[in-house]
Order: C-alpha cells, then structure tokens, then sequence
C-alpha cells in the first residue's frame, strides 16, 4: 500500500525543484551620506553604448550607493579618454575630481568581451589600478560591481562588498518566500516559497548554502538548502522547536537552537545534520548563537540573569562572559567581520534598535533610531550593517554604516521585506 | 538558481493523511484542510476566553475522531483549546487551571492521544528570542499537564514564535491575544 504514494512524493519532489522566478525589486534609497565624500568622475567606457547594460552606471551607482563617493559628471570633455595615456589631468582636477575611471568595452572573436578599465590619483596623476576581464554580455552586472570593488577598495583601504549578495524574506498576503538578489537589490530570485512562515536565513560562509528555519510543517525546522542546485535537507528536525541556525566559520558545522532535552539550548550539529552535541546546560532560554569569524568563541542570547542579555562563550573552555551591562532587552548578537565588537538589537523605553558595541572599550554606540529595528547582518567589510525595520505599517530592509553616518533604505513596493543575511564576499 | 515551492505542501498533506488512512484500515476521505487552519472562534474577550477550534475535516485517526468524542462537544471544557499569557509572562493563570487539568485527564485515559502544544508571542522583538518564549509558554503547560497525569510522550511543545499571529493588530488588544498557548490533538 506504501508503494502506491510514490507518485505522489515523487510528484512534490518536482514541484520543489521549480526553476526560480525574478520577483519584486528592492529598490536603494540614500538617506544620509559620509562626512566627507570622495569626487569621481567615471567616464563612459568607450564600446559599452553597444551593449544593453550600461556598464559605467552600474559602477557609479554602486559607488554613490555607499555614501564615500561623491560623481562628478565627464560632460564637456572631449575626446572621452578610454586610457590612462589618454587622460588630460586638468580636465579633471578642474572639475572637482579627485580620482578618474575610465575604459572600453572590445568584442572579441568568441563572441566574449573585454572589458578593461584604469583607476587613476588625479591629484597625483598616479595610475592606481588597471584591469582587464574577459566576459559574456550576460556577465556585464558582475563585471560592473567588481569593478566598484576594486575602486572602492583601492580608495578607501576596505574590501568593496558590491560583488556580494543579500538574501531576505518576504510576505505578500498568506505567501512567504525567501530570496537572493544582488547587493544592489537586482536580480532577486526566489529560493523557496511557502505557505507558511519562513524565517532566519544565514549563509553558509563558503557561500555556497543558506540555513533558515520554515514553520511548513506546522513547527520550527530547520534546513540547509544549496544555492547552485536548490536542494536542500533537513538539517535539524528534533522533538519540539528547532531555530536560530549559524555556520561556523569553516562552513562544516552550525550552532542551532533546539527544545528537544528541554527548554531552548544551544547545540553543535555538521552541516549535514549529524553529530549533535549540546554545547551549555542551563534552565534559562539560550539561543541566537553567533560564531566569531576565528571560530573560537560564540556569542547568544540568554535570560539566565532574569533579562535578555548578550553572553560569550569560549568554546575550548566552556567559560561564559556577559557582555552586554545596560538596559534590560539586548539580542540578536552578530559579530563583526574583523572579530573586534558586535551588533546587537536593544529595547529602550518602546524602540528596539540596533547597536554596536566593542569587545575592548565595551563602548556602546546606537546606530538607528527606528521604533521596531530589528534582525541585523553585518557587511563582508563590517562597514553597513542591514536590518529590518519597519515603515508606514510595513516591513522594509534599512541598512547603516558601522559609524552611524550612513543610511540606506531598501523597499519593496507593497510587500513586507524582513529578515535580511549579508552574503560572504564572493572568491 | 533553483527554486523550492513549497506552496504544494497540501500533497504531502494528502500523502500523509491517505498514509494513515491506509493504516488504520478505515475509508474515510483525507480531510479537506488542515484543522489547525479554523480560526473559528468563540467567545475570545482578550486574556479571559479561550478560543474554540471547530474541528473540522478530521477522521484520520480513529480514537480521536470518533463519535460522541469529547474534543468535539462544544460544552466539554475540552473544547476550550487556549491559554492567554501576561506580557513577557510564563505564569499560567488559575482561570485556565481547569482546562489544563481537563485535557491531562484526557490524555490520562486516552494513552492514545497525543497533544501539541503551540507557544505564541506577541510581536515585538527579536523574532528567534520569541522562538524560545513561546517555547517556554508551550513546555510550563506541558509540565503542568504531566503533573496532572498525561506522560511525556503524549505531548510534544513546540513554538511559533511571534510568526502567526492570531490577531495581526499592533495594540495591546491584539498582543494580548497573540501571547498563547494553543492545544491541537495530533490528527485534529
């Protein structure tokens, strides 16, 4: 009689496997820029009118997205170098700019394209970067944001994170997805949809999976899901609830939350859901567990001391530090990239917002000044930080840089978007 | 990048119920919808009401969908399927004593039955935090029913977190509502 359901899971399994849709676009708003930003010209590359992406608009974007650069418009000059030897520093300097990209897009004989660009110091009149890719037309988004990487790295000393990719959840209605798009918000696509909520997307530090935990089955599971074939597994299906999953550095294990022996406790499971190991026993809640980037420690939440605070566990030792001292509601611990301090979401009075704190200082700095901010992740570089906050009745994704100064909002026209999780920087 | 649909969850819905009909050999119809979709409710006053789950589309399994079952009887105190929390509270109030007290009773003469307890919150805050909350407000009613006499294995505690929200308002009315246990018998 068993025999007889096969059709019917085998039917599920390929309505799993259906391919991805783009979905409703987040769209980048700045709200508040850096202190000081720094003047770039970046000229059209010469060939990428012949193309459908504009190539060099997607770099400027990127670039003026971040709130550091400030785009100074080539109009005027003419010819358009598309070389370093061809560069006229005056041009450039007497209009303000401090720095010039330019380039060309050439066809070659494959069909592929090469895309070459020059960063130069036009205050110095020094070259301070020359690449070359060799790419599909299709590729031209990816080339784009690499080439802002390169700059905004070669300008500022920090990793460019444009490359990389975000993944959130959204809700329209009784519909729950869980999407990736690009850093920018383009090209979302959805991964998984459901009925049912979804929640706490993470990525896999090797960039190659997500964890997050779905209610579809009427209780907190969690699964790893491969980003490059869709499937996924159960990665924790115990007794009660199971939540709050985050990889360990190397990508081989995550902590995870589980109700199974009692209460909510934090445990040790391999990425392919063997080998669980409790990792600390108390009658209190722990969870949110956040592995730091040396993997020798985690840091979580717990009311072992009567309200939600933010603990470190080191784990050779077993010894628990409590590392948030004020106020009565601190959660959502997330390290920062460089392992030096963490953000977190307090309560105070009736807005949950987020804050950085540092491990040496135990300085506390309040980053945003919403009511409901919730859910922080950190950027690859540890420079802006994404959060869900909410706006007009409605969830949006914000983000802020490290310093407070910065301010993103990321929307999505008539639909809730939470959750949001950095992805690692792309190899 | 491939996607995952899980919109086609009532498949397995399906497969799962035609499975345990086979099983238990009866010929009753997979059920229509899941019962712990009827949000029919009645008489839920904020805090003091417990709300009422029609049980509908039942039948699967065979104790609990019998005749005359006492789940079912509007005027059994089984039928009061709700335990309302205080803000940031796990303290079960007396109203609810007799109630929690009628289902372990339940469960006691019914080794057959088995009971899930589904922890809410309200929702505000860290949505994983809330996880463990309602978690908490699941396993206190868990605790308190084994000291009635139901076991251990009868009952399984999970939590939804402040991710199903009975009431979708973001006033004290509405949160009040949201900060629940609810109790659906397996098959329900």
């Amino acid at each position: 009689m068993i025999r007889l359901l096969r059709p019917a899971l085998l039917l599920l399994a390929l309505a799993l496997c259906l391919a991805g849709t783009a979905r409703a676009q987040l769209t980048i708003d700045i709200i508040g820029g850096g202190a000081t930003t720094l003047p770039i010209a970046i000229v059209p590359f010469a060939g990428e009118a012949n193309y459908p992406y504009p190539l060099t608009e997607i770099v400027g974007a990127d670039l003026a997205r971040s709130g550091l650069f400030r785009l100074i418009d080539p109009v005027g000059v003419n010819p358009r170098p598309a070389r370093a030897e061809d560069i006229r520093f005056a041009d450039w300097t007497g209009r303000g700019a401090d720095a010039v990209v330019v380039g060309s897009v050439t066809p070659q004989s494959d069909g592929r394209v090469e895309v070459r660009f020059f960063l130069l110091d036009a205050v110095k009149q020094t070259q301070l970067a020359a690449v070359s890719y060799v790419v599909t037309p299709a590729q031209f988004r990816a080339t784009a944001h690499q080439i802002a990487d390169v700059i905004y790295e070669k300008l500022t000393g920090d990793a460019g994170v444009f490359s990389t990719r975000i993944a959130y959840i959204t809700k329209q209605g009784p519909r729950y997805e869980l999407l990736v798009a690009e850093a920018d918000g383009y090209n979302p696509q959805t991964i998984v949809n459901s009925n049912e909520p979804l929640l706490s997307p993470t990525w896999s530090p090797d960039g190659t999976r997500i964890a997050y935990v779905s209610l579809e089955s009427k209780k907190p599971i969690i699964y790893v899901q491969s980003l490059a074939t869709g499937q996924r597994q159960v990665l924790a299906n115990f007794r009660g609830s199971n939540s709050a999953p985050a990889w360990a550095p190397d990508s081989s294990r995550l902590a995870v939350t589980l109700s199974r022996d009692g209460g909510s406790q934090i445990y040790l499971i391999n990425a392919d859901g063997s080998g669980v190991q409790r990792l600390m026993s108390s009658g209190a809640i722990d969870t949110e567990a956040n592995f730091a980037p040396d993997g020798k420690s985690i840091l979580f939440t717990s009311d072992r001391g009567g309200s939600p605070q933010i603990y470190r566990l080191t784990l050779a030792t077993g010894v628990v530090e409590r590392m948030t001292i004020e106020g009565s509601y601190n959660v959502s611990p997330r390290h920062l990239p460089d392992g030096k301090g963490f953000v977190f979401v307090r309560r105070d009075g009736g807005s949950f917002n987020v804050a950085i704190q540092d491990f040496a200082t135990r300085q506390v700095q309040v980053l945003t000044q919403g009511t409901l901010d919730e859910s922080p992740s950190v950027a690859p570089n540890g420079k802006l930080i994404l959060y869900a906050s909410e706006s007009g009745g409605r969830g949006i994704l914000a983000a802020v840089s490290s310093d407070g100064r910065v301010k993103q909002r990321l929307t999505a026209a008539a639909i809730d978007v939470r959750e949001p999780a950095w992805g690692p920087l792309r190899k | 990048m491939k996607q995952l649909n899980l919109g086609s969850s009532m498949p397995m819905l399906w497969a799962t119920a035609l499975l345990a009909t086979l099983l238990a050999g009866c010929a009753s119809p997979p059920p229509e919808k899941s019962a712990t979709e009827d949000q029919t409710v009645v008489a839920t006053t904020p805090g003091s009401g417990a709300g009422t789950k029609g049980a509908t589309g039942s039948g699967v399994t065979g104790n609990v969908a019998m005749q005359g079952n006492p789940l079912r009887d509007p005027h059994s105190v089984l039928s009061k399927r709700s335990v309302y929390f205080d803000f940031d509270s796990v303290v079960v109030k007396d109203e609810y004593k007799p109630m929690i007290e009628a289902h372990a009773k339940y469960l006691q003469t019914t080794r057959t039955a088995k009971l899930t307890i589904q922890g809410n919150c309200d929702d505000r805050g860290s949505r994983e935090y809330n996880i463990a909350l309602g978690q908490r407000r699941a396993d206190t009613v868990k605790r308190m029913m084994q000291l009635y006499g139901a076991t251990d294995a009868q009952i399984e505690t999970v939590s939804f977190g402040n991710e199903k929200p009975k009431n979708s308002g973001h006033d004290e009315a509405a949160w009040a509502e949201n900060r629940r246990d609810d109790l659906v018998y397996v098959g329900e």
